[in-house]
């Protein structure tokens, strides 16, 4: 097992320079001289001639990536077109945000999908398990930052209940609380579908092979069946939940715009509309680093459950 | 009488004749009333889209400045207007265009060249697989919405650059299937047995190995054609798809969203359209897949 851990441990290291190349790229898909990508139109001369020496526009590529992953390495992200600050600075404030935001909308759509997933599976063909199966497709169907638009329209415009935007000024658990309820419904839906969806498929996987009927022919009773069932389940509903939270993390961009959440979502939003490259390049740089140490800690934890898959 | 006589000229006609798969899979399909539905749907919106120069009532961009957000069934106007008084009804259509060719384009790109990427990488295996499947899997360390958002974001915005970024966004997913797919095939009897008696590698792949691999990789490809079209509506969205003032269901909302306060109904109508189409796109996906019997 300790094999399979170092090897999947090592299996991180290119993607993660494969995604740095990704994001290194931008610089140089972008149309135009790649100074102009990274620097305000209205630098100085002197500026410029530092901008160039720290990226090292006059080298090949190999060697300006090779000096921006050293920089990048050191936490250097580069300073923003738009504010001239460290990009770094303003990327770590967005990223607390992002988080909260995607830890509420991850337990609301943990607890809603995995509780209507295994009703559908223990109600197999019935009107709950047909409920069960619109209410994913709808999730998995639905632009979610229409679904925002509309909570909007109805909770704030029309009910005038929930605040329609930002996060709170005010100080205290209950604004934050009001602030937070809206996005974390908008951005629950896809992963309320998928994990319906992969809990049900999961649940009556197990539910269909022969020690089930074992254990109800024993005359087990019917709720310690549902706990073996469970647990025979656990890796892949683990390893659904592991994959939706990292969407979050890095999906919640259009929704955070629809409600000018102060996430990464909102950085990226407000970097696209001032064409500012360098932050674009960290946010994504942070949050790619961020999927992908994620998946690791998924895949890890599977083999902790189910140590079957290590000897694969 | 001979006992030949009773038996009748036509016997598959009596007891039924074993059916080819593409007929099963059709007759199932005839049965399914919620893909056939969904079918229609899609149907409908594909004619739309295709007829919206005649079925417009307006000039999708003309518009007055008298007769802005006019409520849904506003005489002249079935859907109301939208914040510069252009009549919604022949932006929806013509956005309708807009968004399907950003959906489906990328997904059909990524139909092409993934399929020959995995069957090639599945087929060949060796150092050819290794090569193609790491630089696949790259792509997999960003989220689909944040690639997009990547490429879109450093290329800028328009269709082209939206069909770009969302190509590479689907190519590795169809790749993985595409690869995995093949590399089961190419185990199977029947190839060895095709190998064994003379066929040649381009024979082999293409009368034994693509006809059994296309069709998960097709019923793949029609899963993502929701996401595709969420995605593309999505750049729209945030500014970095189609530009102002084409009609695109993504642009149409991002520009009625300030106007909210003032229409709550005509504002949804954009979105309402892309949750269609992309309910449409999935449940016609999981009907064509419990047909064929594919497991995804």
């Amino acid at each position: 097992m300790w094999v399979y851990v170092g090897r999947r441990l090592l299996l991180a290291v290119p993607t993660l320079l494969g995604a740095s190349i990704i994001v290194f790229a931008m610089v140089h898909l972008a149309p135009g001289d790649p100074i102009a990508a990274v620097m305000p139109a209205e630098s100085s001369q002197a500026e410029i001639e530092a901008t160039k020496r720290a990226y090292g526009f006059d080298k090949p590529l190999a060697v300006q990536y090779l000096v921006w992953l050293g920089r990048v390495a050191q936490g250097d992200l580069g300073k923003s077109i738009a504010t001239r600050r460290a990009v770094i600075l303003d990327v770590r404030d967005a990223l607390a945000n992002s988080l909260v935001l995607a830890l509420s909308s991850s337990l609301l759509a943990f607890a809603l999908g995995i509780g209507l997933g295994l009703l559908a599976a223990f109600r197999q063909g019935r009107l709950l398990d047909r409920a069960a199966s619109a209410i994913a497709v709808v999730g998995v169907s639905v632009p979610h930052y229409w679904a925002g638009i509309i909570l909007i329209i109805v909770f704030s415009v029309q009910l005038n209940w929930l605040p329609a935007m930002g996060a709170a000024d005010d100080p205290g658990l209950l604004p934050y609380l009001r602030h937070i309820a809206l996005p974390t419904v908008a951005l629950a839906l896809i992963p309320l579908g998928v994990i319906t969806r992969v809990v049900r498929s999961a649940a009556l996987d197990v539910l269909n092979q022969e020690f089930v009927l074992a254990l109800r022919a024993k005359g087990l009773a019917s709720r310690r069946v549902f706990a073996h069932v469970i647990k025979n389940s656990a890796p892949q509903i683990l390893t659904v939940l592991g994959l939706q939270f990292g969407f979050q993390l890095g999906g919640s961009v259009l929704v955070e715009a629809v409600f000018s959440w102060p996430g990464t979502g909102y950085l990226l939003n407000l970097a696209i509309f001032q064409r500012d490259i360098p932050v674009l390049q960290g946010v994504i740089l942070v949050l790619a680093t961020f999927f992908v140490l994620l998946n690791l800690a998924v895949d890890l934890l599977q083999t902790l459950v189910d140590p079957r898959i290590a000897r694969h | 009488m001979a006992i030949t006589t009773t038996v009748p000229r036509d016997l598959d006609a009596v007891v039924g004749a074993p059916m080819s798969y593409w007929r099963t899979v059709g007759w199932r399909l005839a049965r399914d009333r919620v893909t056939l539905i969904a079918g229609g749907v899609l149907l409908l919106v594909a004619l739309s889209a295709v007829l919206a120069p005649w079925l417009a009532p307006y000039d999708p961009n003309a518009g007055s400045i008298r007769l802005r957000l006019a409520p849904v069934g506003a005489p002249g106007h079935v859907l109301g207007t939208d914040e510069q008084g252009r009549d919604m009804l022949t932006r929806l259509l013509w956005g309708g265009r807009m968004t399907l060719i950003a959906g489906l384009t990328p997904v059909l790109v990524a139909f092409v060249i993934g399929t020959a990427l995995g069957v090639v990488a599945g087929y060949i295996g060796g150092v050819t697989n290794t090569l193609v499947m790491r630089t696949m899997d790259i792509f997999y360390a960003f989220p689909a919405v944040l690639l997009a958002i990547a490429i879109s974001g450093a290329l800028g915005p328009g269709l082209p650059n939206t069909l770009i970024s969302l190509s590479i966004v689907f190519i590795p997913r169809v790749v993985r299937v595409a690869e995995s797919a093949t590399v089961q095939v190419k185990g199977l009897e029947y190839i060895g047995a095709a190998r064994a008696s003379g066929s040649g590698v381009g024979d082999i792949v293409r009368h034994h190995l693509l006809a059994n691999v296309l069709g998960p990789i097709l019923v793949f490809a029609s899963t993502q054609v929701s996401l595709s079209i969420i995605l593309a509506a999505g750049l729209s969205f945030l500014g970095l798809g189609v530009t102002p003032p084409a009609a695109e269901w993504g642009l149409m909302l991002n520009t009625l969203r300030q106007s909210i306060y003032v229409n709550a109904v005509v504002p949804a109508l954009p979105g309402l359209a892309i949750f269609v189409t992309s309910m449409a796109f999935n449940l016609l996906s999981d009907g064509l897949r419990d047909a064929m019997e594919i497991r995804a």
